[in-house]
């Protein structure tokens, strides 16, 4: 029963995160390419999580943690640069 | 047992992301569409890391997926003031519904207080 759970997370999280990129192209400023990209973080540390889960290699969730503090460091970076504005 | 309540879990997991992702497509502005993923997509990857500690079920997967969940519960409220608060001050506009901009009202008030002090400056 597990087989088809996660395989029907995965499909669920993959649709999520391709609406997501939908967001990521169309979005008319800078901060809403910002918010999508936190929301793709995010949805990839899921993805990682459920993966892990399902294969059972303790490992994978070392990287989950990487990928969760490297898309916040991005985000605050990226906050940063708008909240500066365009360097005349 | 275990496995209906992972299952219930991780599927209740995707569904939140699936929501916080459609409510980043069809919400009008930055700020709703920051609220809509931060708040859902926390409680989603919150859903799917219960059901990962209670597939591994042993103490060293349960620290490490402890240590991801207040990790991701205490930077993503600060993301999301912070992106927020960047927006704001580049001046996206907002809304045209919207019907309560308490900071910029709150900047004319004390605009207002200055501009009445006792000593007025040319």
């Amino acid at each position: 029963m597990l087989e088809i759970v996660s395989q029907i997370t995965l499909v669920t999280l993959g649709i999520a995160l391709l609406i997501a990129f939908i967001r990521i192209v169309r979005g008319p400023t800078l901060p809403d390419r910002i918010v999508a990209m936190d929301l793709f973080g995010v949805l990839v540390v899921g993805i990682i999580v459920v993966l892990a889960g399902w294969s059972g290699v303790r490992a994978t969730l070392d990287a989950a943690i990487v990928i969760a503090l490297i898309g916040f460091l991005g985000t605050i970076a990226y906050a940063t640069y708008v909240e500066r504005g365009d360097p005349q | 047992m275990t496995d209906v309540v992972i299952a219930i879990a991780w599927l209740s997991g995707a569904a939140f992301a699936l929501l916080a992702a459609i409510g980043v497509l069809r919400m009008p502005d930055v700020f709703t569409r920051m609220q809509a993923s931060t708040k859902a997509s926390t409680l989603g990857l919150g859903c799917l890391l219960v059901g990962a500690a209670l597939q591994f079920g042993d103490l060293a997967s349960l620290i490490r997926v402890a240590s991801i969940g207040a990790f991701v519960l205490l930077t993503t409220p600060v993301a999301g003031h912070v992106i927020a608060r960047a927006s704001y001050i580049a001046e996206i506009p907002l809304w045209e519904g919207t019907v309560l901009d308490e900071r910029r009202r709150d900047s004319e008030r004390a605009r207002r207080r200055l501009r009445s002090g006792p000593d007025p400056r040319p």
